[in-house]
């Protein structure tokens, strides 16, 4: 048996730096992921720390007393809950119907190309211009009021730009293949759309679509001048009533009631980010449900 | 749904007619994408239940034809086809319903493209897309063409497992089979065989000889051998010209019209 070359499997200077250099980069990045995840975090850690002790079940189901120092935060918990629940079944279908049409139908022109960079664009308007809007064109020029409709408009609007982009993003990872493949046996595009391409994107359209909009519940801006009030003793009842909404709630609390104990704002900062992560935990679990479902 | 596309077939019919002999016919054809021509004046024309070859090295126009034929340049943007192609004795650029046209031609591609679904949904969906959906009919079908595909035996137990999960030269028999579930005038296979192994290759050869009986094939092949194991008549491109139709087996052994199509089919060629 041939003794082996000790010298042949000895790494030269330059691997030896070539893997220095790679272990740097493996640590930067890592250092970068824990940055990353540090706020998050700190940010739960303090509003369960502080806000814990106000959470109950008398904090979740009743209506504030006192002027807001003492009592619940209910009547703002149903209102975020109303004001989601609208601007989702206003803004899905349509961003969705657009979102095909603009990846599945439009041909790639300058009008096409305008449209897609109307939608960055109306992505990038701050959340303030979208309140001025819906107060100008909902509250006023429609004159619903200041409303859950209005609100909820206003929020479809704001959200409809992320709503299409999302969707795009995953009509466009169903392969060009399996539609050129559905086309050559005589399908059209509406039948290619329904067998191939919507059964391969569904679950990663509805993800997208309901994470972007449970980010809606936290908005301030756009509903304060269209639905959401500081305080009403009433449960809205229609999309026309006005209503209090968890995060304004939050800012008045924590703004503009004097003598308030420090737990009560963390309490409902607590309360609204643990619906939001409700909702995308549900949107995962669906996801999961239907990937089971068909076994890919 | 499914009447007003019967109604639209029946306008648009390209039903065989007894008065051509052709199934079908190129005059003239250019293809030019943007300002790059990929094809140049070719006529051919293909016999009824015959096997047209079509070699050639590549670019030398083979795909854009198949693409022309089956009228998919509407979906290749800068794509222009001038010329005539008639299939079934109708110009196909005239047609005002191109699914019914499509959906007469079966096409596999060189890369199997097994649709995320089950085996027995890729066969299936063609005659579904036609509103064929009663189980016991589609049954009937995915079995026959499973069967004449030469699939039937490998995947008869896991009919309901995703055919992606099937090796390449099962993938690209599926695409077969799904082809044939088409029920179509004309089948065109575009180099079918690149990625599949040489037994699985002889395979599908014996299929084609048998289909031959029912349906026209057109086989774009860069395997001169294959071709002439195959064709009836095979066709010679080169850089976007049609140089010689022939017998096929007078291009490798009888008289040819051009030099270049002896050196090609020899392994001569540059």
């Amino acid at each position: 048996m041939a003794t082996a070359n000790p010298t042949m499997f000895q790494a030269s200077d330059l691997n030896q730096h070539n893997q220095r250099v790679q272990q740097r980069y493996r640590l930067l990045f890592g250092l970068m992921t824990l940055l990353l995840i540090t706020p998050v975090l700190l940010i739960l850690g303090t509003l369960v720390v502080k806000g814990g002790a106000a959470i109950s079940w008398e904090f979740l189901l009743t209506a504030p007393t006192n002027g807001m120092r003492t009592g619940g935060v209910f009547p703002a918990l149903l209102g975020t809950i109303w004001l989601v629940t609208v601007a989702l079944l206003l803004s899905v279908p349509i961003g969705i119907f657009a979102a095909i049409y603009l990846s599945e139908y439009a041909g790639d022109n300058w009008f096409t190309r305008t449209i897609n960079l109307a939608i960055i664009n109306l992505a990038g308007v701050p959340s303030i211009v979208h309140a001025l809007f819906g107060l100008g064109a909902f509250v006023l020029f429609f004159k619903f009021g200041t409303s859950i409709l209005a609100a909820s408009l206003t929020l479809a609007v704001m959200t409809m730009p992320v709503v299409i982009v999302a969707t795009r993003e995953s009509l466009q990872a169903v392969p060009q293949a399996f539609r050129e493949a559905c086309w050559n046996m005589g399908a059209t595009r509406w039948q290619t759309i329904r067998r191939v391409v919507l059964p391969n994107s569904i679950t990663g359209i509805l993800t997208g679509v309901i994470l972007e909009v449970s980010r809606t519940a936290g908005e301030t801006a756009p509903i304060m001048f269209t639905g959401a009030v500081f305080f009403t003793p009433f449960l809205p009842q229609s999309v026309f009533d006005q209503t209090m909404a968890l995060s304004l709630h939050l800012f008045v609390a924590a703004t503009q009631v004097p003598e308030i104990a420090e737990q009560v704002p963390f309490g409902i900062a607590l309360v609204l980010i643990a619906l939001v992560l409700t909702m995308n935990s549900l949107s995962i679990a669906f996801r999961m449900w239907l990937r089971g479902k068909k076994k890919w | 749904m499914v009447s007003s596309s019967a109604a639209a077939v029946a306008s648009d019919s390209v039903a065989p007619t007894d008065n051509f002999p052709h199934k079908l016919e190129i005059r003239n054809l250019t293809i030019r994408y943007g300002d790059t021509v990929a094809l140049r004046g070719v006529n051919l024309a293909v016999r009824e239940h015959e096997i047209f070859g079509i070699i050639g090295p590549a670019n030398a126009g083979k795909t854009s034809l198949l693409k022309a034929i089956n009228r998919m340049d509407v979906f290749t943007s800068g794509m222009k086809v001038d010329g005539e192609i008639r299939f079934n004795g109708r110009d196909t650029s005239r047609l005002k319903n191109v699914y019914a046209l499509r959906s007469r031609i079966g096409v596999v591609f060189p890369l199997p493209v097994g649709l995320p679904m089950t085996v027995y949904d890729n066969v299936a969906l063609s005659p579904r897309l036609r509103g064929i959906n009663t189980k016991a009919d589609l049954d009937v079908i995915v079995q026959r063409c499973l069967t004449r595909a030469a699939l039937w035996d490998e995947v008869k137990d896991r009919l309901h497992a995703l055919g992606s999960l099937l090796s390449g030269g099962q993938q690209q028999r599926l695409t077969i089979a799904r082809a044939l579930s088409q029920e179509p005038d004309l089948l065109m296979l575009d180099e079918f065989s690149i990625a599949v192994d040489p037994v699985t290759t002889m395979r599908i050869e014996d299929v084609l000889k048998e289909l031959r009986q029912e349906v026209t094939i057109l086989l774009v092949t860069n395997l001169v051998q294959q071709a002439r194991r195959l064709a009836d008549r095979t066709a010679f491109f080169l850089n976007g010209e049609c140089v010689e139709v022939g017998v096929t087996e007078d291009l490798f052994t009888g008289e040819v019209k051009d030099q270049r199509t002896r050196d090609y089919v020899e392994g001569r060629f540059g």
